[in-house]
């Protein structure tokens, strides 16, 4: 009993630490002007129409639990 | 029992760290001091006088579309209202100054425009977002706050601040 509740306390000191880190993070926050990074072309995951559409199509031919993105399929990689 | 004020007292403090958390961060708002721009180390252009006159600081970057869009509506408020003691002060807020020269080469704006390239201004002032500007009084005390560019209407909505803060001074010595 003892070692279980030395346990719940060692969570919950572990616990405390982690969110401590968590209420520091708007320290950390990318400031307004600190965002030019951020705004880069390079930045945008859709910035290749012909890279999103191959991602796309692999996507939903080997994703074995519902037919991605409006097409029928089930793994069978023959779309 | 111990054990569950313990608990409670543990829950408390998380809910404490939480409100901490959503915090915003303090900056310059209408009523307040804005910093002098004489004190920064401001690049890339001459800062106007701006004593005894009503001021727009506008906090820009190259990479910020909407800035970019409020750039020919500056040029029309300098344009109406700087014959009568309006000046705009535009801070650049970017870390390249190729990128600042390029977008002022291009953009070519009838004011004056600096580059706070190691961001201690912005720092100081804490802008909630890009663009935001700031309409100080003759006095340099920040009467309006414009955090974000929405076209017409923040075109609009300056042109009667910055007129009703040049009336205030009529009169004045």
């Amino acid at each position: 009993m003892k070692a279980r509740r030395a346990a719940f306390f060692a969570a919950m000191g572990l616990a405390a630490v982690l969110l401590c880190g968590c209420a520091s993070t708007p320290a950390a926050r990318v400031k307004p002007w600190e965002r030019g990074a951020l705004a880069d072309e390079t930045m945008n995951p859709d910035r290749d129409s012909l890279a999103s559409a191959m991602i796309e199509h692999v996507f939903f031919s080997r994703e074995a639990a519902t037919g991605g993105h409006g097409v029928g399929g089930s793994g069978c990689g023959c779309n | 029992m111990v054990t569950l004020r313990l608990r409670r007292l543990l829950f408390a403090g998380f809910l404490a760290l939480g409100a901490g958390a959503a915090e915003p961060p303090a900056g310059v708002g209408a009523g307040s001091a804005f910093p002098k721009l004489s004190s920064f180390d401001l690049s890339g252009g001459a800062v106007p006088e701006t004593a005894g006159r009503v001021v727009l600081v506008d906090f820009w970057a190259s990479w910020c579309a909407p800035c970019k869009a409020s750039f020919p509506a500056y040029g029309r408020l300098q344009a109406r209202f700087g014959p009568s003691g309006f000046v705009i002060v535009a801070v650049s807020v970017d870390e390249s100054p190729a990128a600042y020269a390029a977008f002022v080469a291009r953009q070519k704006p009838a004011f004056a425009t600096v580059n706070d390239r190691g961001h201690a201004l912005v720092g100081a002032v804490q802008v909630p977002t890009m663009p935001t500007c700031f309409v100080l009084d003759r006095k340099g005390t920040v009467r309006f706050v414009h955090a974000g560019f929405r076209g017409e209407q923040t075109e609009r909505e300056l042109g009667s601040e910055i007129e009703a803060l040049l009336a205030e001074g009529k009169g004045a010595p």
